[in-house]
């Protein structure tokens, strides 16, 4: 009989009770009738393999009838169930929405096989942590190690494309022939490239990136064999890559061979850095290990070389690592930002769901005396929450689906991996169990009230709030939403201070107003000179006299670009020998290459001498015009005109000095600046810096700049119909572009604080009215006694002050502690920044006020007669 | 039709077993087991519903109001304080009689097609 009681116990517990006994005595019946022990154990099988299901039937009978009991129960209070609904999806949603991309960027692996012994080489030197290696030091690094499985080098490529229509520019990368094998990918079209393709004097090869293959040859499989002219010179498509292969950032459209020959390892080029190294770990090497014999490698080759490795170091890392610390940071801000908006929406909805259970005594203590189970009990307050949790999820994943992509700029373009990150299975399956857990953890505390000892007191007429217990239960709820709030709006606040800061760093130049653009001038054709100097004539000429157009200039590279590299040595005694030894953080500066017009096209302001001038030509002494802070190093305190310094090759006597331009970006470390002539340089010599990058300034509104452009490219094409014109955007835009990961990453924590400010108030709001309406008969009889108005005022003001300072005080201390963990975000801005923390205590005040408003009031319009009435 | 006629079409078709525990409280008050023995015994044998699926049909029908516990006992002689008797109520006979209804008129159909015995 043990073995019917416990097979009954599949049943719930409910029903069990119900019917156990009896049907406990049918079993006992037919287990006495039964004769033999076959037929004993002819019924024991029966009736386990009916217990099974029907019990299975039963918890689904009481599912449906929970259901619908909590459906009508919803549909009667609309506003409780909305705002549950809103609240969870909200919290789901920040969480799932902060956790897919967090996920895209930080925690899954590489789509690679084996990523975690995929690595990156670079060489390192002082005041530059990650240099890109160069070619002799590349080849000499790898036949010395053994760490390696293989190891190869990739660089970025640009190619104009020619063909049928108009020229094009598209990016991609120049690999060496071990570098798509290293990281496991083979094609899923043709085939890899193999040594011969990567040797000097081999012909063209490309393959194509699967999206390019879609986009430009129709995802057409006779693409492969093609042939396609690259920068005037023909290369066969080999194959193409799969769908998911970004290598090395997500831009990429195709790749080629470097096809590297003896002059490139040339010992001039040892000081040449522009590869990028990637090896896959021989099986058995640690990191540790590998790095060893790297240090060896590098000092032997320091030691061999002196001059060119001066200081040389080698550095490697986990290629899964090689995303920056400001990614990293600026991620795990935005998952604890959401975490934070999910434990104040779980703390709200437990609060919400408290006041219900406790407005819900009376009935829960009637149905419990007429015999509803605890059980049951329990088992209907679960499927409310589970049910609300359950729809809130919902619409949180869609909140989720429908925020991701605008959370694409948090990911880092950097990356081998897609650019925008997807809701798929893996972050389904998280938001589910958040769901899940956010359903029984707010629906735990009302359960745990309703699981008390079975009490009548609920049935007693007028009967009161339930004990200061869950009073305090409620406060502490309230009080952490308080902290999560100050320690979000403090979050906020500091990054939105950073973001100004920012934001008001003067580049050196003024954006407004200026369209720029990129016509790469393909080498050897305009490999001369005049054959430029022609070009930029008669372009220029023209652009400057469009209507609207106030100057117009040309330059290597603008500031803010896609090339923000570019460091030349400086001698400033006339030593060429010095002038060759690139070994030095301080002796450097930026070149650049400029038409006159530059500096006015962009309004670098002139701080003294003059602008680079149409007689500055070859056959003049070669110029240059310096920035303040190369002034500043140099020359400190003396007047700069007419001095000279050695710099590219050749000697140049200082004709001006500009602003300095924060070329690397708004927050990054800028060299001094030196611009030449576009005039004074040899043929055929540094052509990679030839000007190519346009700004024109207009005085056109900044919404109507791009009318200009259709003329602008007319004038272009007519010059030269070969070029490619690319990379048309306004100045301004390039800007911002510096701060955009930093504004979304702002607005996205702003809404997150929003967020837990209005949920914050909601909570305090919700535990004020529901303490001032278990006190109306308490303040009835207290202004029947002759209480004043200003006494309930009081009385009601001290507890919500109460409540807002036991929040704040920890919230701010919470908060200076995650300023302190997110400084590298900051910009400068001091994690303990007064403003912030007064202005998150100012708005912490009021939403406490706002919170304890109609609370307020309505104790403040109790009336004795009645309250007491109803005692 | 009646209000209760109507109510009780919205039952149909019934589940076999609720169908035959109606039957089996027709003409009587009946405990758990004595609806088995009942439903076995008309059937000849051929139905022995099982203690689960009884309860469970039990419990819907309490809950849908086609049967009830009654409050007054049958006589003492008979009453065996452990069990739990049920009693069909208004609304249970007008579903039985629904869905016998409804079943004749299947059969009639069934007979019309040749599929049964009996008189077209």
């Amino acid at each position: 009989m043990r073995g019917y009681r416990l097979l009954l116990r599949l049943y719930p517990a409910s029903f069990r009770h119900e019917y156990g006994d009896e049907m406990s005595a049918i079993f006992a019946r037919r287990l006495r009738d039964a004769s033999n022990l076959f037929t004993r154990a002819a019924l024991w099988i029966e009736t386990i393999a009916e217990v099974t299901p029907n019990a299975a039937l039963v918890h689904w009978d009481v599912l449906a009838q929970d259901l619908h009991y909590v459906a009508r129960t919803l549909r009667r209070t609309p506003g409780f169930a909305v705002t549950a609904v809103l609240i969870v999806a909200l919290g789901i949603g920040a969480t799932t929405a902060a956790f897919s991309v967090t996920d895209f960027v930080l925690i899954r692996p590489l789509p690679f096989p084996e990523p975690d012994r995929l690595v990156k080489l670079w060489e390192s030197m002082p005041g530059y942590p990650r240099v890109e290696l160069s070619a002799p030091n590349y080849r000499d690094w790898k036949a010395a190690a053994k760490s390696f499985a293989s190891l190869g080098v990739y660089r970025a490529a640009a190619v104009t494309m020619t063909g049928a229509g108009e020229p094009r520019r598209f990016v991609g990368s120049s690999v060496s022939a071990e570098v798509l094998p290293t990281l496991g990918v083979s094609p899923i079209i043709g085939r890899a490239f193999t040594a011969d393709d990567d040797r000097d004097g081999a012909g063209g090869t490309v393959m194509l990136s699967y999206q390019w293959w879609q986009t430009e040859f129709g995802g057409d499989p006779n693409a492969v064999g093609q042939s396609v002219i690259f920068d005037n010179t023909p290369y066969t498509v080999i194959g193409v890559m799969p769908r998911e292969f970004h290598f090395p950032s997500s831009d990429v459209l195709f790749w080629t061979t470097n096809r590297f020959g003896e002059r490139d390892y040339q010992p001039s080029e040892r000081t040449n850095n522009y590869l990028y190294a990637v090896g896959r770990l021989r099986p058995g090497v640690t990191l540790q290990q590998a790095r060893a014999e790297m240090d060896v490698i590098a000092a032997q080759s320091m030691r061999q070389y002196p001059k060119e490795n001066k200081d040389t170091g080698a550095v490697l890392l986990l290629l899964g690592e090689d995303v920056s610390q400001r990614s990293r940071l600026l991620l795990l801000a935005l998952s604890g930002a959401a975490a934070c908006v999910l434990l104040i929406a779980c703390a709200n909805l437990a609060n919400l769901l408290l006041a219900r259970a406790l407005g819900r005594r009376r009935e829960l203590a009637v149905r419990a005396a007429i015999g509803a189970g605890r059980e049951r009990l329990i088992r209907q307050l679960m499927t409310e929450s589970l049910l609300l949790a359950i729809v809130g999820g919902a619409l949180g994943i869609a909140v989720a689906v429908v925020s991701v992509p605008l959370l694409a700029r948090l990911v880092p373009a950097t990356l081998p991996i897609a650019a925008a990150p997807s809701v798929d299975v893996r972050v389904l399956i998280v938001a589910a169990a958040l769901t899940v857990v956010t359903g029984i953890a707010f629906g735990l505390a009302p359960v745990a009230r309703a699981g008390g000892s079975p009490d009548l007191e609920g049935l007693r007429e007028g009967s009161r709030s339930g004990g200061g217990q869950k009073e305090r239960l409620r406060s502490a709820l309230v009080m952490a939403e308080i902290v999560m709030s100050v320690v979000l709006l403090v979050s906020a606040g500091l990054l939105i201070r950073a973001l100004l800061t920012v934001q008001a760093i003067d580049p050196g130049f003024e954006p407004e107003g200026v369209l720029t653009m990129r016509t790469e001038l393909p080498m050897p054709a305009y490999g001369r000179v005049a054959t430029r100097e022609a070009f930029y004539a008669r372009v220029l000429g023209e652009i400057r006299a469009m209507p609207g157009v106030t100057s117009a200039g040309y330059v290597s590279f603008l500031p803010m670009g896609s090339m923000r590299g570019g460091i030349w040595p400086v001698s400033v005694k006339g030593d060429v020998e010095a002038a060759n030894d690139t070994r030095r953080a301080n002796n450097v500066a930026a070149i650049r290459y400029v038409t006159p017009g530059y500096f006015e096209a962009m309004a670098i302001p002139l701080r003294r001498g003059r602008d680079m001038s149409a007689s500055d030509s070859r056959e003049r002494p070669f110029v240059a015009v310096v920035s303040e802070s190369f002034v500043r190093r140099y020359w400190p305190g003396a007047d700069p005109i007419g001095r000279h310094f050695t710099f590219a090759f050749a000697d140049r006597e200082v004709v001006g000095v500009v602003a300095d331009v924060r070329f690397r970006g708004l927050e990054r470390e800028n060299e001094p600046q030196v611009y030449l002539s576009s005039m004074q340089v040899a043929d055929g010599a540094i052509t990679f810096y030839s000007p190519k990058e346009l700004a024109v300034r207009t005085t056109t509104q900044p919404a109507t700049l791009a009318t200009l452009v259709p003329g602008i490219r007319a004038i272009i094409r007519q010059a030269d119909p070969k070029l490619p014109i690319t990379r048309v955007q306004t100045l301004s835009d390039m800007v911002d572009l510096e701060t955009a990961s930093r504004s979304v990453q702002v607005r996205v924590l702003s809404a997150f604080a929003l967020t837990a400010f209005v949920l914050a108030a909601i909570g305090i709001h919700g535990l004020l009215s529901f303490a001032v309406s278990q006190r109306t008969q308490e303040i009835g009889v207290r202004m029947a006694l002759g209480a004043q108005s200003s006494d309930i005022l009081s009385m009601v003001l001290r507890r919500s002050a109460a409540l807002a300072l036991a929040g704040v005080i920890p919230g701010v201390a919470l908060a200076y502690a995650a300023g302190r963990s997110m400084e590298a975000l900051l910009a400068g801005v001091k994690p303990a920044d007064t403003v912030t923390l007064a202005a998150a205590v100012g708005l912490s005040m009021l939403m406490t006020v706002l919170g304890s408003l109609a609370p307020t009031l309505r104790a403040l319009r109790v009336d004795p007669i009645s309250a007491l009435r109803t005692e | 039709m009646s209000e209760i006629a109507r109510e009780a079409e919205t039952f149909l078709p019934l589940p076999p077993a609720t169908f035959h525990i109606l039957i089996a409280l027709a003409d009587d008050d009946r405990h758990g087991y004595a609806v088995i023995q009942d439903v076995a015994e008309r059937t000849g044998g051929e139905l022995k519903l099982s203690a689960g699926t009884l309860y469970r049909s039990i419990q819907r029908m309490l809950e849908q109001g086609l049967i009830v516990e009654p409050r007054e006992r049958p006589a003492p002689h008979e009453d065996d304080e452990r069990r739990r008797y049920y009693r069909i109520t208004p609304l249970g006979t007008a579903v039985a009689k629904a869905e016998a209804r409804r079943l004749t008129q299947l059969v009639k159909l069934a007979r019309a097609a040749g599929f049964a015995p009996g008189r077209a």
